[in-house]
């Protein structure tokens, strides 16, 4: 219901982060996460919503290995 | 290990019994068609709209109280796009900004926090509409306006939570057989909101992403339980996966909990109440209210119930249950545009019609 994107957190700053969206640095508030400088955020609304666990390419991986045959 | 083209090949030659899936979210809408995965895939695997676009199912009266307060002196009405040229009884926001109505667009709702300290005589009104993804972060903004004694902000609030509407759709809906959970409301719920659903209607939900690959996985782990349903002991239940209610195909972001410091927020702010959502009616406990201890800071959002009747011809309050496809509508495409919209489907950027109008 909601579009969110993946960027990376570069620089923490009290309850806001920058967040590089592949070369877009943007403000994004990181009151709903524990955040890590380094960390990918996908972020909703100007928001981090949560830490992505790992990157896409292995997350597919996984995935399509847990499926059943 | 499943390879996709297997993934693919399976779909394109299931010929079982018509099943149908409902995409529960707008952006889940639009990636299907962004990823051609209809033409994928069997036309007995039926792909059908949901109430997921928070827009479409807000009624005329919510949008009749933001255009009064942007009518109002000095106070300024802040919302997302989508929401400018959403019909309400008489007009919408679009139309009433072109006759003086003060409106300005957001992309942030944090924003709003400095226009209101750079501005205190003016009262700054967010249309604060959205899901469970989006309600925590309002939270944030008042939660920060108080820490800096900003009292300029209010919220007209139009929240509502997806659990209950998919209930409604479970008792009042026939022939849905499995459910694609919306992705990004569940990072906030997490993926066993739904375990109950899943045990009481004997259906799958199955959680996505929004990736090609996440779609096409999610559809054919719905389809597979479907099959398991319809003839028990027909694949191995040694499976772990097996046991789990709700399957989680995105657990890159989806954790069984969900995101805990959110869902704090959520009860630390916002009491549940009846909610009007147009197409199904008020459903009980399903709308979020700013708490007692926050009304200063509430824009008088209860009792926005009454919704004016769309068009004769109308068709959103249909497709937002999938008992239709927008381009069953008679309006769509022809009276009925993103530029002309008869109804909030065609305007909102989850709606299904607007979707459906943007790829077909």
């Amino acid at each position: 219901m909601c579009i969110a994107m993946p960027g990376k957190i570069v620089e923490l700053d009290g309850m806001k982060a920058k967040v590089d969206f592949k070369g877009t640095v943007v403000n994004v508030n990181i009151g709903l996460i524990d955040a890590r400088v380094g960390d990918y955020a996908l972020v909703h609304a100007g928001c981090a919503i949560e830490i992505m666990a790992k990157d896409k390419a292995e997350e597919l991986i996984e995935l399509f290995e847990s499926l059943e045959m | 290990m499943m390879e996709i083209s297997q993934v693919i090949n399976y779909l394109k030659e299931y010929n079982g019994p018509e099943i149908k899936l409902m995409e529960v979210c707008g952006t889940h809408t639009a990636s299907i068609f962004k990823s051609g995965i209809r033409s994928l895939i069997s036309p007995e695997i039926k792909l059908i709209s949901g109430p997921g676009c928070p827009v479409c199912v807000t009624p005329t009266s919510y949008i009749d109280k933001c255009i009064d307060y942007a009518m109002m002196e000095n106070h300024v009405l802040v919302t997302f796009g989508d929401m400018i040229k959403v019909p309400g009884e008489k007009e919408s926001l679009s139309s009433a900004k072109g006759a003086g109505a003060k409106v300005e667009i957001m992309y942030s709702p944090f924003e709003v926090i400095e226009k209101a300290a750079a501005n205190p005589n003016i009262t700054y009104v967010i249309a604060a509409v959205g899901f469970e993804t989006t309600a925590p972060i309002y939270a944030l903004v008042i939660g920060e306006a108080m820490e800096k004694g900003i009292k300029n902000i209010k919220l007209v609030t139009s929240l509502k939570t997806v659990i209950p509407a998919l209930e409604w759709i479970c008792e009042n809906e026939e022939g849905i057989d499995g459910f694609i959970c919306p992705g990004h409301v569940s990072v906030i719920i997490g993926s066993e909101a739904y375990a109950e659903l899943a045990k009481k209607y004997k259906r799958p939900f199955s959680v996505a992403g929004f990736e090609p690959e996440h779609i096409l996985a999610v559809i054919y782990d719905l389809v597979k339980q479907i099959e398991q349903n319809r003839t028990p002991g027909m694949y191995s239940s040694n499976d772990p996966k097996n046991e789990e209610t709700v399957h989680n195909l995105y657990k890159n972001a989806v954790k069984m909990e969900g995101n805990q410091k959110a869902v704090g927020v959520l009860k630390k702010y916002f009491d549940e109440g009846p909610a009007m959502w147009r197409g199904l009616g008020i459903i009980e406990g399903s709308g979020l209210y700013l708490k007692t201890e926050y009304e200063e800071y509430d824009g008088g959002s209860k009792g926005l119930d009454l919704d004016n009747e769309l068009p004769e011809e109308c068709c959103c309050g249909q497709v937002i249950v999938g008992r239709l496809n927008p381009n069953e509508c008679q309006l769509f495409g022809k009276a009925c545009t993103p530029t002309n919209p008869y109804g909030p489907c065609m305007v909102s950027s989850e709606g299904a019609c607007g979707i459906w109008y943007r790829n077909i």
